[in-house]
């Protein structure tokens, strides 16, 4: 894995508004440029804004999409992670994110889990994507996970498996229970979880939340860089707008899997196996 | 579990961050608000000054001839400390002339028409002024429906509804809401010496204890009368949620075509913006 500065773009995405979501996205990268970074991740739907509703069909974009050209020229500078509604073939619509480095999109991920519950309608509008795969990047090995893909911890668990060594998580993370902790009760929960990943799986977790109100939910910011001892690296502050920057380099990342080589003694063929003995035991119940 | 205490330093960030987005957003700057001289439309009124500048915020005061004179003299006070502009629109002429043709209208109908009547006037100072209507109703008075439905139920932007009363006061305080406001016995001065509380017949500490319980926290009927509630406040006080559940949606829509509004007609209220 390469030295490199990564950062986060924590910002307040147009709702449905593509082409001033895309000028958004070309003024963090030039920024990105100029701060000499190599990864920029944006959250998720960052081109569309969340709570689209009706909408999905509206603004989606193919793969090959001239849209994305100007993100794709940028990507010679500064690799990125852009999220979207890709219309897939035979018109499906996903919820996905987009790797772009060297003028190309070298991988998409389609979110596998849709929150359909409480404040979310995700697989009204959407169709779940079907892998969790790491890819090879100029920089190193990543994955990407969608914000709730993260809370089913399989998918950061394969994604390690895999061989990523940073999990790339764009979110759109509404703030919800609003009491004593700050900012907001499932605010706390995700820091947790990115860090405890970080911590399990020796690896990097960039999450990369976004801001702004859509219908008066407020999304709360506070997106980190993760390193592979579970430390937060650098941390955005919550509710505002920030590039958040930061180094992350291949040697922190041996230390901690010497360290702790967790991933050396993970028993992939005795996960399997239980997994289809309970699998075979509901007998095709969901459980 | 039962905990309805605020980190009151990110309630006021995102509340005023909310005002100024959701106004900004639909293309205004500045917004109109009834004041009432109670906690509600006083935090409303904070909230907004705050987040929009005092020279943003329009303080409507709608006193009635039996308004108590209090109520006016609260709302002054929130006019001087947070120095928004503020107008006095007496509604007894209209009132009045309404119910000389029904003499014999109730309390209640008298009480709901003022309601309407003060909200007609925000709306027409909200054309006048160019300004967006802000809701002062609470949470705990929504869930219970205790509103006049188009009355003070109405708004453009309402950045208290998912406080409960308990919290407003919490949130209140924190923003130095005068004291004299937080601290009196609320009431929809809709008649001599009602309060709230007497109406409703419990305290507000009470009721919010239960619908934190059931709306946020998920708990059921049984569940709460498990935990050693009583059971007839606990079922009396979904009996409220329930039969108010009108006033908090759209008035229902027979459904003919392809596509409804509001059922397979679904855009952000926040399309477009």
């Amino acid at each position: 894995m390469r030295r490199s500065r990564v950062a986060v773009a924590q910002m307040a995405p147009i709702l449905g508004d593509v082409e001033k979501n895309l000028a958004l996205h070309e003024k963090a990268a030039r920024e990105a440029i100029s701060q000499s970074v190599n990864l920029l991740v944006f959250p998720e739907l960052s081109l569309t804004g969340y709570f689209l509703k009706d909408q999905v069909t509206s603004v989606a974009l193919t793969e090959q999409a001239p849209a994305l050209d100007v993100l794709r020229n940028l990507s010679h500078r500064v690799a990125m992670v852009v999220g979207f509604v890709e219309e897939a073939p035979g018109h499906r619509f996903h919820n996905a994110a987009a790797y772009l480095e060297g003028g190309e999109i070298r991988h998409i991920h389609r979110k596998v889990y849709l929150p359909t519950y409480g404040i979310f309608d995700e697989q009204r509008y959407l169709a779940a994507g079907a892998r969790i795969q790491a890819f090879d990047t100029a920089l190193g090995r990543m994955a990407i996970l969608i914000c709730e893909d993260l809370w089913h911890p399989a998918t950061a668990g394969i994604a390690a498996w895999d061989g990523a060594e940073i999990i790339l998580c764009p979110s759109a993370s509404p703030g919800r229970g609003l009491g004593q902790a700050e900012p907001f009760q499932n605010a706390s929960t995700w820091e947790r979880v990115i860090r405890a990943y970080g911590d399990l799986f020796a690896c990097f977790v960039v999450y990369a939340n976004r801001v702004g109100y859509e219908d008066g939910a407020c999304f709360w910011g506070g997106s980190e860089v993760v390193g592979p001892t579970g430390q937060a690296l650098a941390k955005a502050g919550y509710l505002e707008e920030e590039l958040l920057v930061v180094e992350v380099e291949g040697g922190a990342l041996r230390r901690a899997r010497v360290a702790n080589p967790l991933l050396r003694d993970e028993r992939l063929e005795l996960t399997l196996q239980e997994v289809q003995r309970i699998l075979r035991a509901r007998g095709g119940d969901p459980g | 579990m039962l905990d309805l205490r605020l980190n009151c330093d990110t309630a006021r960030r995102v509340l005023t961050g909310f005002i100024d987005n959701e106004v900004r957003k639909a293309g205004f700057e500045r917004v109109v608000v009834g004041l009432s001289g109670g906690v509600d439309s006083s935090l409303s009124a904070f909230l907004a000054a705050e987040a929009l500048g005092p020279g943003n915020v329009w303080g409507i005061l709608m006193p009635y001839r039996t308004s108590n004179p209090e109520s006016a003299a609260h709302a002054t006070l929130v006019v001087e400390a947070l120095g928004i502009h503020s107008l006095t629109v007496d509604i007894t002429s209209m009132v009045d002339a309404y119910f000389a043709t029904f003499p014999d209208a109730d309390q209640v109908r008298r009480g709901n028409k003022m309601a309407r009547e003060r909200m007609t006037i925000l709306f027409d100072h909200s054309a006048r002024l160019g300004g967006l209507v802000l809701g002062t109703s609470n949470k705990t008075e929504l869930l219970l429906g205790y509103g006049t439905l188009h009355g003070d139920m109405a708004s453009a932007v309402n950045p208290i509804g998912d406080l409960y009363k308990t919290q407003v006061r919490q949130l209140a305080r924190h923003l130095k809401v005068p004291t004299v406001i937080v601290e009196k016995q609320p009431s929809a001065d809709l008649w001599a010496g009602q309060t709230d509380e007497a109406e409703l017949g419990f305290t507000y500490e009470e009721v919010d204890r239960v619908l934190y319980l059931l709306v946020d926290q998920r708990y059921e009927v049984a569940d709460l009368i498990a935990e050693g509630f009583d059971e007839r406040f606990v079922r009396a006080v979904y009996h409220k949620v329930q039969a108010s559940q009108y006033k908090r949606r759209l008035p229902v829509i027979a459904k003919v075509s392809s596509r409804t509004i509001d059922r397979d007609f679904r855009y952000p209220r926040d399309w477009g913006r």
